[in-house]
């Protein structure tokens, strides 16, 4: 599936013309616009506008409960399923507003993927069941277009030398790593044109995680990526933007070698260096 | 040096002694004594039980064999004094397994709508009243069907299946039976209705215990929420569905009262779909008092035996399968 390129990006960093150069010719792939999430009354995020750029990794950090991983979950509309919960603002994708009255939720989450914090494959299907869930979801039953999705996906998710000879075993007998990048590929199947990610790999051992950042390395030629991390080290290893969370809102956003350089707000550099979070 | 030596004898002490010097104190010894006492006695009871239902029906087992008497197809109390529990065997499984058949589709459908679909304060009235079937007495329920359910089957239903085969096959009529009102088919669909609370229970529980992730995995793919729920709810809640299942089963199986008023006690094969039967639960109930030959109460005693066996065995089973089939612990992460 290509990726058609629908608006050029205007230049949101009016006062700095060093990051208006790196990023002027790059794409929007996905924006907010004073996005806010309410639980019953208090503000999970409030007035939160945030470009992502195509094809590029933007990393979200901040201290718990700053409302990185509420914002990430407003991205693909997964806040419709609790109760309570009220959004305002906008998010674009391609330019389209995703809560607009007439767009359908479940067409939203086919066009996003979403990896979770915990590895999710479904342990009751075999490892091949688990990457075409979502094509099978779509309607696609051709075993042809299947089989080739699977390869492809799970190549893609680094995973299939591990698992191309069980196929057929349960996706729960899998080892922790594995696990995630079974989930990762059955992200990947569907060929979304987002790939959100709610801290991959903090239930992963040390291995798994480099495989892991690894493989968003990688991934970032075909997909544009948002990741939630609580450890910064992975954000500026495996990120181009970050964006830096506090108390519900952003506190800055700029590219990672800036942000981890030369942070411009007080409380970035802060929270970098550990003074708190 | 001298701590070292402390040290080491302070380790060698706590691996040769007793494993019991962890429970000195008096309190913890008697709790852990009483425990086990209680414990124990749960399994001797059980062990009691079976010797005593052996014991009694032993003089009908010696005298027909343990597998004659399983096979023995006349049970005539009047004047030959044969006796035989396999009407009543096939009996209590074709009820209970038809009853299940019946019960598993509404019972399921009433535990995804309480558990997915219904507000917070439908599924909490909907709860309660299906407790309440389980709840109530099943004599009541035999009652209610005496009186209300059975004549309204016959009358709605029963006497214009019988006129329609009467029309057309005629046949048929010794399979159909007699639409009385008062058998097989009575029983099951009251036996489905009383064993429809066991497994909602505990399919509302297993499918509430789904984890969140899981859900969320599904819905983040695109599912929609019938999707969500066939993908990655129901496969992994099969565990305990099953043991919703296997329970109602044993249910069904034991249940004695409201079977009992409704199958209407016919004794002999052939059993009809609409005619009268019996069940194991069912003979003991109507014939203990009028037993007054040895033979007899022996061989009631016997049905009672094998009653025990057979819900020890699907007890088993439902252990077994629900072992196989859950998803807990290593299996899943």
């Amino acid at each position: 599936m290509g990726y058609p390129i629908t608006q050029k990006v205007e230049n949101n960093f009016p006062q700095s013309g060093v990051r208006s150069k790196i990023i002027d010719h790059m794409t929007l792939r996905l924006e907010t616009k004073k996005l806010s999430v309410i639980y019953g009354t208090i503000y999970g995020i409030k007035d939160v506008s945030l470009p992502i750029y195509d094809k590029k990794v933007t990393a979200l950090i901040g201290p718990s409960g700053c409302g990185k991983t509420t914002f990430l979950r407003s991205l693909n509309r997964m806040h419709d399923l609790t109760r309570n919960t009220l959004i305002k603002g906008n998010v674009y994708l391609n330019g389209e507003d995703i809560y607009a009255p007439k767009v359908d939720p479940v067409m939203v989450r086919r066009r996003l993927g979403m990896v979770f914090q915990k590895p999710t494959p479904f342990p009751t299907m075999s490892v091949y069941d688990n990457v075409i869930a979502g094509l099978k979801l779509v309607g696609i039953k051709n075993k042809l277009i299947l089989d080739e999705a699977v390869e492809k996906s799970l190549r893609h998710a680094a995973l299939w030398d591990e698992v191309k000879d069980r196929l057929s075993s349960p996706g729960g007998s899998l080892s922790g790593g594995q696990q995630q990048r079974l989930s990762i590929a059955r992200a990947l199947a569907v060929e979304p044109e987002v790939l959100l990610m709610d801290e991959p790999t903090s239930s992963l051992d040390p291995q798994s995680t480099s495989r892991i950042e690894e493989l968003i390395d990688t991934l970032k030629k075909k997909v544009t990526i948002v990741i939630v991390t609580h450890n910064m080290q992975q954000a500026a290893r495996v990120s181009d933007f970050t964006a830096f969370f506090y108390l519900g809102s952003i506190v800055e956003h700029n590219t990672t070698s800036k942000m981890f350089t030369v942070p411009e707000n007080k409380r970035t550099e802060d929270y970098m260096t550990g003074k708190f979070g | 040096m001298e701590q070292n030596y402390t040290k080491e004898h302070a380790t060698k002490e706590l691996l040769t002694k007793n494993r019991s010097i962890l429970y000195r104190s008096f309190g913890d010894r008697l709790f852990s004594y009483s425990v086990f006492g209680l414990g124990i006695t749960v399994i001797l009871c059980t062990v009691l039980m079976a010797l005593v239902l052996y014991g009694d029906g032993a003089e009908a087992i010696k005298k027909f064999g343990f597998f004659g008497f399983l096979t023995g197809r006349v049970w005539d109390p009047g004047i030959t004094m044969e006796f035989g529990a396999y009407p009543f065997i096939l009996g209590t499984l074709i009820t209970s397994l038809a009853a299940l058949a019946i019960s598993f589709i509404p019972a399921i459908s009433v535990a995804i709508f309480t558990a997915e679909y219904s507000p917070r304060w439908l599924s909490s009235i909907i709860d309660n009243l299906v407790n309440l079937i389980a709840a109530v007495p099943s004599v009541i329920i035999g009652l209610w069907g005496i009186f209300i359910f059975a004549p309204w089957m016959r009358d709605t239903f029963y006497t214009h299946i019988y006129m329609w085969f009467l029309d057309h096959y005629p046949t048929m009529l010794p399979i159909v039976g007699n639409p009385i009102g008062y058998g097989m088919t009575t029983a099951i669909l009251i036996l489905a209705m009383m064993i429809i609370p066991y497994t909602t229970v505990i399919t509302v529980d297993a499918v509430k215990k789904v984890p969140k992730e899981q859900r969320e995995a599904a819905y983040a793919l695109g599912a929609t929420k019938w999707e969500v729920i066939r993908m990655a709810v129901l496969p992994y809640a099969r565990g305990g569905i099953l043991a919703g299942v296997m329970l109602s089963f044993g249910r069904a199986i034991g249940e004695t009262m409201a079977v009992a008023m409704l199958i209407g006690n016919r004794n002999n094969l052939p059993f009809s779909i609409l005619g009268p039967a019996s069940t194991m639960p069912s003979v003991i109930v109507n014939e203990f008092r009028e037993a007054v030959e040895n033979i007899h109460l022996s061989s009631i005693i016997a049905v009672g035996f094998y009653l025990f066996i057979i819900s020890l065995i699907v007890n088993l089973i439902a252990a077994y399968i629900q072992r196989k089939f859950s998803l807990t612990g290593a299996r899943t992460i």
